[in-house]
C-alpha cells in the first residue's frame, strides 16, 4: 500500500545509470537518470517522505527549504555515507552542545528531577492505577516539566535540544508512562506551535500550555490511516465567509487525548490546484481547542503498556475551528506533521538510554551478588556476555542521541536520517536490554516486584507509535538512495561534457575501480578519530566504501523500481544503523581518549568490540544483497508468506495428522 | 528589628552515596562525587522561607562557607526561596581544616554586618556529624539559642521553640535577635523546581573572604587518620544453649 504509493511518484529514483563502466564509455548511454524529486509524495506518517527535503525548524525557514536545490550538498553524515562518502562536520568531534552558562543550569535541574522522580513519582503506582497518580501530576506541573523548551519569556525553561534530552533521559530511567504523557504534551502535542506557529499562536497558546494547566495532544492517526498518514479522513471545510473550518473526523490512539484541552489536528481540506483548477484535498494542520465545543474522547484505552498515560479516540463533530487556528500553511500539513515527528526522535533514543540504564542496574546488581554453583553468576562467560552486550548497546544509543540533539542545536537541518535510526536503534536496543535483564536476574525478573516486567510491557510501543520501526526502514534507506541518485546524476551531466569535467569523471573512475579491486579509495578517518581507534575507523571506512558501492549497484541494478525492493531496502537500512552507529561510539571514544577520562580505556574496548562486530554484520549484509541468493531468498520468503496469507494461517498440516 | 534571617547551608557529599576513604586514610574521597546541600540545612531554608512566606520577616539570606561549588549549594537555597546568597570562599588548606568553630566566627561576624535578627542552621552535618556550628555561634555573638527545634513561632519580640530533647519535647521561649538549628521533624523541605531554579538565576550571590570579615581561620585540631568502619562480620546459629556455651568458652567469654 505504501509502496504503491510511493512508486506512483515515480520520483524517487529514476533510471540511473545503467551501468557504471558507462561512466569510461558512452556519455550518451548514461541518460537516463534520475529524475529530481518534485511532486509531494505521502507515504506514510514516517516515511513521509522519502522526498521531503530535510527537515527545517521553524515556520519560515520551512517552506524556505523547500525551494532549496536539491543538489545542495548535504553536511549529514548520514546522507554522505550512502554515496561511499565521509562527511565529517556533523559527527566529528563529538559535540559540545552547551556553553558554561547552559550546561551550569542543567546540573541545577538535574538533581531535583532525579529527586522528584526517586522520592515522589510511583512508578508501580501509576502502571496499577492506569493512571499518573493525582499528586505526582501536580508535582510535575509545578516542577515546570511541561514546558522544557518553551522559550522562558511565555512561561517556560527554554531548554535547548541538549537540556531537554538530559532530562527525560531521567524520566525514561523511571517511568516511561510519565515520559509519554510528558512527551504526548511537549514532543508532538504542541511542538507543531513551536515550530510552526505565528507569533499570536504562540502567545496564545505557549504560556499555559507550558505550566501544564493545558495539556496537548498530536493527533494524526485515524482508524483507516495508520502508517499511511496520507490517507486521512477527516476534513476540515472552509466556510463560505472564510473566517472558520468546520471539522469532522475521528482520530485513535490518541496519547493524553483524554486530558487535552489544545490539539493539534491533522486533516483534509478542498484546495484549487492553482495550476489546473481542479479542487483537490490536501492536508492542514489546525490547533484546536476542546472550548470550540464538538470535541469529544473516548474511554482509555486498555493497553499492554505504558498504562500511566492516557490513551483515548477523540471525536470532532462539527467543531468550528477559526481560520487563525491554522499552523503553517494551508495545504501544508503533512511537512508539519514530519517535522515535528522528525524533532522529536532524540527524545526518545535520550529517554530510552535512561531506561536501559535503569534496568541494567538492577541486573548488574543481581549478577553481582546472586552466587550459584559456589561463584557469583557475572564470573560465568554466558553473564558476562550479556552485560557487556547491554553496556554496548546503551552506549551506542547515549551516544546517538546526543550526537543528534548536539547538532540540532549547532543548527543541523539535515539530520531526519539520523533522526531516524536513533529511533530505530533506540527501541531495539532498549527493547534487547530489558529482556536480557530479565534473562540475567532469571524468575527475579519475572516476577513483578522487580520492576522490569513492566518496563518490558512500557517498551513494547516505542517500535510501533511515531512511525513503526518497519517504515523507518524504508525511510532511511529511500532517502538515503534519494541522495545517493542525485550524486550519480550530477556525474550523469558531467559525462555529457566530459573534457571540461575529465578531472571529476577521472577521480570517480578510479574510485569505482579501486573499489572493485577490494582495494581503499582514500577515504579515511584519520586526523578525527584519536590514533588509538584506528583499527576500527578502518573497520568503518571499509564498511562505509563497500556501502556506498553496493548502493549504486542497487540503483543501476532496480533503477526507479528500487522502492518496491522492501527486502533489499530492510537490509541497506540495517547496514546504514550499524555503520552510523560505528561512527557514533567512534567519535564519542575518541573524545574520552583524548581527553583522558578516567574510563577512556574502557569506551575504547566498547567502541572496538562495537565496531568488529557491526563491520561484519554490514559486509555480510551486503554480501547478501550482492550474491544471487538473495534472490532467491527474498523469492522465498514472498511465496511462503502469499501461501500463509492465502490459506488464513500456516498451511502445513500437523506432524500428528491431526 | 531587620527581619533578617541568615541561614547556613553547606555543602556535602550526597546522603546517598557510598563513601569511600583515600587511600592514605588522610580523609574521604571527595573528587568526582556527587555533592548536595545538607539534609538539615535544607529544613533550614525551609523554615526561613516559611517564616518570609507568613511576611514574619522580610529577608532571607543563604550563606555557604567553601569552594567554589559551594555557589551551587546557595543556588539550590535560592531556588528554594531565599533572596539572595552569600559565598565565603574557603579553599585549599583552609578548607580541609574548617570546622564548626572557624564557621560560627564567620557565621557571628556576618550576623553582625547583616544585622541579623534570626540565625537558622541545620543541627549538624550529615558528613562529619559535629552538632556544634549553632551553638558556638550563639555562643561568640551571645545571643540566646534554640537548638534542636521541632517547632517554631514567633511571639511578638520572642520566638518559642518546642525542642526534640532525650525522652521528650522541650518548650522554650527565648529572645531574639536567637540562633535556631533545625532537627529532622521541623518540617518537610519543598522541592526546588525548575522554573524557580531558573528564577535563581538572577538572585544575587556576593563572595566574601574570611579576611574581610576579620576571621582567623586556624584550627586547633589536627586530623590523624580516616578508617572505614570495620566490616561486620558473618555470625552464626545456633541450636541448643550447650552449643551456645561451648562456643563461648571457644571463644574465652565465659
Amino acid at each position: 500500500m505504501l509502496l504503491r504509493k510511493v512508486s506512483q511518484t515515480s520520483a524517487v529514483c529514476g533510471s540511473i545509470l545503467r551501468n557504471p563502466a558507462v561512466l569510461s564509455g558512452s556519455p550518451r548511454q548514461a541518460a537516463m537518470v534520475l529524475s529530481v524529486p518534485t511532486s509531494r509524495l505521502y507515504a506514510s506518517q514516517a516515511a513521509q517522505a522519502v522526498l521531503e527535503k530535510p527537515a527545517a525548524v521553524g515556520s519560515d525557514a520551512a517552506s524556505k527549504v523547500e525551494k532549496k536545490t536539491v543538489a545542495a550538498e548535504s553536511k549529514s553524515f548520514a546522507v554522505n555515507m550512502f554515496k561511499g562518502q565521509i562527511a565529517t562536520a556533523q559527527v566529528f568531534p563529538f559535540p559540545k552542545a552547551l556553553n558554561e552558562e547552559q550546561e551550569q543550569f542543567l546540573q541545577e535541574l538535574v538533581g531535583p528531577v532525579s529527586k522528584f522522580f526517586e522520592e515522589v513519582n510511583d512508578s508501580a503506582k501509576n502502571d496499577a492505577l492506569e493512571k499518573v497518580e493525582d499528586h505526582t501530576m501536580e508535582g510535575l506541573k509545578e516542577m515546570g516539566a511541561f514546558g522544557l523548551q518553551v522559550p522562558a519569556d511565555l512561561g517556560g525553561l527554554g531548554l535547548s535540544n541538549t537540556q531537554y534530552a538530559r532530562l527525560v533521559e531521567i524520566v525514561g530511567g523511571h517511568d516511561l508512562g510519565v515520559g509519554i504523557t510528558l512527551g504526548a504534551h511537549q514532543s508532538i502535542g504542541f511542538k507543531g506551535i513551536l515550530l510552526f506557529g505565528n507569533k499570536a499562536q504562540k502567545e496564545k497558546y505557549l504560556p499555559k500550555l507550558a505550566t501544564g494547566e493545558h495539556i496537548a495532544a498530536f493527533c494524526l492517526t485515524e482508524p483507516a490511516s495508520g502508517s499511511d498518514a496520507a490517507s486521512i479522513k477527516t476534513t476540515a471545510v472552509l466556510s463560505p465567509c472564510g473566517k472558520y473550518y468546520t471539522m469532522n473526523g475521528s482520530k485513535i490512539w490518541i496519547s493524553n487525548g483524554g486530558l487535552a484541552e489544545i490539539f493539534t489536528v491533522f486533516a483534509k481540506t478542498p484546495m484549487k490546484d492553482p495550476k489546473t483548477g481542479e479542487m483537490k484535498d490536501k492536508i492542514t494542520a489546525f490547533v484546536v481547542e476542546r472550548s470550540f465545543g464538538g470535541v469529544t474522547n473516548g474511554p482509555p484505552e486498555k493497553k499492554m503498556g505504558i498504562k500511566a498515560s492516557n490513551t483515548a479516540e477523540v471525536y470532532f463533530e462539527d467543531v468550528r475551528v477559526p481560520a487563525d487556528c491554522v499552523l503553517g500553511e494551508v495545504g501544508g500539513g503533512f511537512k508539519v506533521a514530519m517535522n515535528i515527528l522528525n524533532n522529536g526522535r532524540f527524545g526518545m533514543a535520550a529517554a530510552l538510554s535512561g531506561t536501559m540504564k535503569g534496568v541494567m542496574a538492577k541486573a548488574i546488581d543481581h549478577a553481582a551478588n546472586r552466587t550459584q554453583f559456589g561463584n557469583k553468576i557475572h564470573t560465568y562467560g554466558a553473564i558476562q556476555e550479556k552485560v557487556a552486550r547491554m553496556t554496548m548497546l546503551q552506549y551506542v544509543t547515549e551516544s546517538m542521541a546526543y550526537m543528534i540533539s548536539g547538532n540540532m542545536d549547532s543548527g543541523a537541518t539535515d539530520f531526519q536520517i539520523e533522526a531516524a535510526i536513533s529511533k530505530i536503534f533506540a527501541s531495539e536496543a532498549a527493547w534487547t536490554v530489558t529482556d536480557e535483564c530479565i534473562q540475567v536476574m532469571g524468575g527475579m525478573g519475572f516476577m513483578k516486584d522487580s520492576g522490569v516486567e513492566r518496563v518490558m510491557r512500557d517498551l513494547r510501543i516505542f517500535r510501533i507509535f511515531e512511525g513503526t520501526n518497519d517504515i523507518l526502514r524504508l525511510f532511511v534507506a529511500l532517502n538515503g538512495f534519494q541522495n545517493a541518485g542525485n550524486h550519480l546524476k550530477s556525474l550523469q551531466k558531467a559525462l555529457k561534457n566530459p573534457i571540461g569535467n575529465a578531472g571529476l569523471l577521472a577521480g570517480e573512475i578510479t574510485k569505482r575501480a579501486k573499489r572493485k579491486a577490494g582495494l581503499s579509495t582514500g577515504l579515511t578517518l584519520q586526523g578525527s578519530i584519536h590514533p588509538e581507534l584506528a583499527q576500527s575507523g578502518d573497520l568503518a571506512v571499509k564498511a562505509i566504501e563497500q556501502f556506498g558501492a553496493v548502493n549504486e549497484e542497487l540503483l543501476v541494478k532496480h533503477g526507479k523500481k528500487i522502492i518496491d525492493e522492501q527486502f533489499v531496502l530492510k537490509r541497506v537500512a540495517d547496514c546504514a544503523i550499524d555503520l552510523y552507529a560505528m561512527v557514533v561510539v567512534l567519535s564519542r571514544a575518541s573524545r574520552s581518549l583524548s581527553q583522558s577520562h578516567a574510563s577512556a580505556q574502557h569506551e575504547k574496548m566498547l567502541c572496538d568490540t562495537w565496531c568488529m562486530e557491526a563491520h561484519d554484520r554490514v559486509m555480510q549484509d551486503i554480501k547478501l544483497l550482492r550474491s544471487s541468493q538473495s534472490k532467491q531468498l527474498f523469492n522465498n520468503m514472498r511465496s511462503i508468506s502469499a501461501a500463509v496469507v492465502e490459506n488464513g494461517g500456516v498451511v502445513s498440516p500437523h506432524p500428528l495428522g491431526f | 528589628m531587620s527581619g533578617r534571617v541568615l541561614v547556613g547551608v553547606k555543602r556535602v557529599i550526597d546522603y546517598a552515596v557510598k563513601i569511600r576513604v583515600k587511600p592514605d586514610n588522610s580523609a574521604v574521597v571527595t573528587d568526582g562525587v556527587k555533592h548536595s546541600m545538607n539534609p538539615f540545612c535544607e529544613i533550614a531554608v525551609e523554615e526561613a522561607v516559611k517564616l518570609k512566606e507568613k511576611k514574619l520577616v522580610k529577608e532571607v539570606v543563604a550563606v555557604s562557607c567553601g569552594p567554589q561549588q559551594s555557589q551551587e549549594t546557595i543556588r539550590t537555597a535560592l531556588a528554594m526561596g531565599a533572596d539572595r546568597g552569600i559565598h565565603v570562599e574557603v579553599s585549599g588548606k583552609d578548607y580541609e581544616s574548617l570546622g564548626p568553630l572557624q564557621v560560627s566566627k564567620i557565621m557571628a561576624a556576618l550576623a553582625k554586618k547583616e544585622e541579623a535578627q534570626f540565625i537558622i542552621l541545620g543541627k549538624q552535618a550529615i558528613d562529619d556529624d559535629c552538632n556544634q556550628t549553632g551553638q558556638m555561634t550563639a555562643a561568640l555573638l551571645d545571643w540566646p539559642q534554640g537548638t534542636f527545634a521541632s517547632e517554631v513561632s514567633l511571639e511578638g519580640d520572642k520566638v518559642m521553640v518546642v525542642r526534640e530533647i532525650d525522652g521528650g519535647l522541650e518548650t522554650i521561649r527565648i529572645n531574639t535577635p536567637a540562633v535556631l538549628t533545625a532537627d529532622l521533624r521541623l518540617n518537610t523541605p519543598r522541592y526546588a523546581t525548575l522554573p524557580n531554579i531558573m528564577k535563581a538565576k538572577k538572585k544575587k550571590i556576593a563572595n566574601v573572604k574570611p579576611a574581610d570579615l576579620g576571621v582567623d581561620l586556624t584550627s586547633r585540631l589536627e586530623v590523624l587518620r580516616v578508617e572505614e568502619p570495620p566490616q561486620r562480620q558473618a555470625g552464626m546459629k545456633v541450636e541448643t544453649v550447650e552449643d551456645l556455651v561451648a562456643k563461648l568458652r571457644d571463644a574465652g567469654k565465659v
